[in-house]
């Protein structure tokens, strides 16, 4: 059976959505502009992000021990913070290249992850919203 | 759920694939190998692990002998030869870029643990042997309170010295075991920032110009193309006014300066960018060229170009000069001089090079001090191993910064991670003298 997400668990999962959306848009704005604090930026906000999404990695693994693999939904939760996470540190280490080495490698992660992000969100709330109304 | 892992799989091979290290541990001279660039995801750290020397010493070929003259200093850089035989030792330690990424938080953690704990004695320190028997039993403190003093330069009866921040000058007089007080600044140096802290000096022959060393304040403009403004360059400054003018461009970092006795040619090393794979950019000793551009940021080795340089600078990689030796990519070379006959007939026309040793390298370069021979004024033949031993098995024991020769023979090694200054002499024997004795 499925559990609505816990309150603090919704915080750190659409806490990840301005996190990374940022880092696209930071990534975005060195891509056009060359201005190297934009990258500072995202650098940054990759952390923030990885932290935020880190946490509610472990919490939705823990609910997956508790509640087992076979709920889907839940499962696919895992795995889009899962992605999220990993591709996430991958990005990280592609921003860590110095100037324009990172580019365009890491504006495409930051669109893969910021969709995925919005993915994992929407997810997440739905299933906490299904949950609250049965 | 399965597309999902697929792409992390994908998007890690993909990334991840580049990851070897190529030999091709040999890469001097004039026209080195250049192989194509091989960014890792996760730069290549090989970082020294510092040991005491304990009962070791640097080795030196067979016909020379190494000492220790001085020990327990403040991370001394470099040393200059008085007319007296005096030694004056620099020593500090500069910069105060701000960490500006979580990037620059982790390597600065990794890089320090290569590096001296010690902190930088922001002085000058004295060392004499008044009786010549090769023991300096004088060791005092000539001058105190500098900021990250490194290049050295005695004109006349003036001393020069470049801090991290200007170039000051003190009154000298034959002898002097102290300044007789405090500096005058001769001008300030670019040092907003200070990536590259290190200030090198030296002044031409009749004493009328000095060169000053400005290293550039990033890798490859991380730091945005405004911080480099006056960077990366050699500075001409009158000795008499302290007026300058940028004498040549595009020198990454050059760490260290000489003037080619009997002429006017500045010569120079220059440490190289990092992280474009373990074989490139091979740091290099150039004639420096007055006016000349030697491509940083936007090119390497002449007329390659950094990709990782945005906006590019076609019309500026079009001027690059190619410089004249490559010493090989990551050795880091700190030190520069000329060398003189009293060295001995093998090492007697060229120049040492102290090589501060890798970080970025899986097989660690440098290392050690190497001789460059010349011939009619150029490099000529691969470098000869001069001053090693300073790592065995895994141990760093020593990384060697400034060389300087002593005109009576005798090269002078700064080591900052043992704090110690190290002098190589010939050993004369009666089946061999050196070809300098006798002429000289």
């Amino acid at each position: 059976m499925q559990r609505p997400l816990h309150p603090l668990h919704i915080v750190l999962l659409a806490g990840t959505i301005p996190l990374f959306l940022g880092v696209l848009l930071a990534d975005f704005a060195y891509f056009k502009t060359f201005e190297v604090q934009w990258k500072n930026f995202s650098s940054w906000l990759i952390v923030g992000g990885l932290v935020f999404c880190g946490l509610a990695l472990l919490w939705a693994l823990i609910d997956l021990v508790r509640i087992g693999w076979r709920v889907r939904t839940q499962s696919t939760y895992f795995l889009l913070l899962l992605a999220i996470w990993v591709l996430g540190f991958i990005n990280a280490l592609v921003h860590a290249g110095d100037a324009w080495a990172s580019m365009p490698t890491a504006l495409v992660l930051s669109a893969i992850v910021a969709v995925l992000v919005l993915a994992a969100t929407g997810l997440g709330l739905f299933n906490s919203r299904v949950r609250g109304t049965v | 759920m399965k597309h999902h892992v697929v792409l992390v799989t994908l998007a890690c091979s993909g990334l991840l694939g580049a990851c070897g290290n190529g030999a091709g541990d040999s890469q001097y001279g004039a026209s080195p190998e250049l192989p194509k660039p091989d960014p890792q995801l996760l730069p290549t750290m090989q970082i020294a692990r510092p040991a005491p020397w304990g009962d070791r010493q640097p080795l030196v070929p067979e016909g020379y002998r190494i000492t220790a003259i001085a020990t327990g200093l403040a991370i001394p850089r470099q040393t200059l030869v008085l007319p007296n035989g005096d030694i004056l030792v620099s020593e500090g330690k500069g910069g105060h870029a701000p960490k500006l990424t979580p990037k620059d938080v982790i390597a600065a953690r990794i890089k320090a643990k290569g590096t001296s704990p010690v902190k930088g004695g922001n002085r000058l320190t004295l060392l004499r042997d008044a009786d010549g028997d090769g023991e300096y039993e004088v060791k005092t403190t000539f001058a105190e309170n500098l900021d990250a003093p490194y290049g050295m330069a005695l004109v006349g009866n003036k001393l020069h010295v470049a801090n991290q921040d200007a170039l000051v000058s003190f009154d000298y007089q034959e002898g002097q075991l102290n300044a007789s007080g405090s500096p005058v600044t001769l001008t300030e140096l670019p040092s907003e920032l200070n990536h590259h802290w290190t200030k090198a000096l030296t002044a031409s022959a009749d004493g009328l110009f000095l060169y000053v060393g400005i290293g550039s304040n990033s890798n490859i403009t991380e730091r945005g193309m405004t911080a480099e403004a006056d960077r990366a360059r050699v500075w001409q400054v009158d000795s008499r006014t302290g007026a300058h003018r940028t004498y040549a461009t595009g020198l990454r970092n050059p760490t260290a300066l000489a003037m080619r006795p009997g002429t006017g040619e500045l010569w120079a090393v220059i440490n190289e960018r990092d992280e474009l794979g373990a074989n490139l950019v091979p740091d290099y000793l150039t004639s420096v060229r007055e006016g000349g551009f030697y491509g940083w940021p936007y090119s390497y080795w002449g007329r390659n170009v950094d990709e990782r340089v945005m906006p590019q600078d076609p019309e500026k990689v079009a001027s690059a000069i190619t410089p004249d030796y490559a010493l090989g990519s990551h050795v880091a070379p700190l030190g520069l001089a000329f060398s003189v006959p009293a060295m001995g007939a093998q090492f007697a026309d060229g120049v040492f090079v102290g090589e501060h040793g890798s970080w970025n390298r899986g097989v660690p370069a440098g290392y050690k001090v190497v001789f460059i021979p010349f011939q009619d004024g150029r490099p000529a033949g691969d470098p000869v191993d001069f001053v090693t031993g300073f790592q065995v098995e895994g141990l760093t024991h020593g990384r060697p910064v400034g060389v300087t020769v002593d005109p009576r023979g005798a090269l002078i090694v700064a080591d900052d991670l043992s704090n110690t200054i190290w002098r190589v002499t010939p050993v004369a024997t009666a089946a061999s003298p050196p070809a300098g004795a006798v002429e000289n």
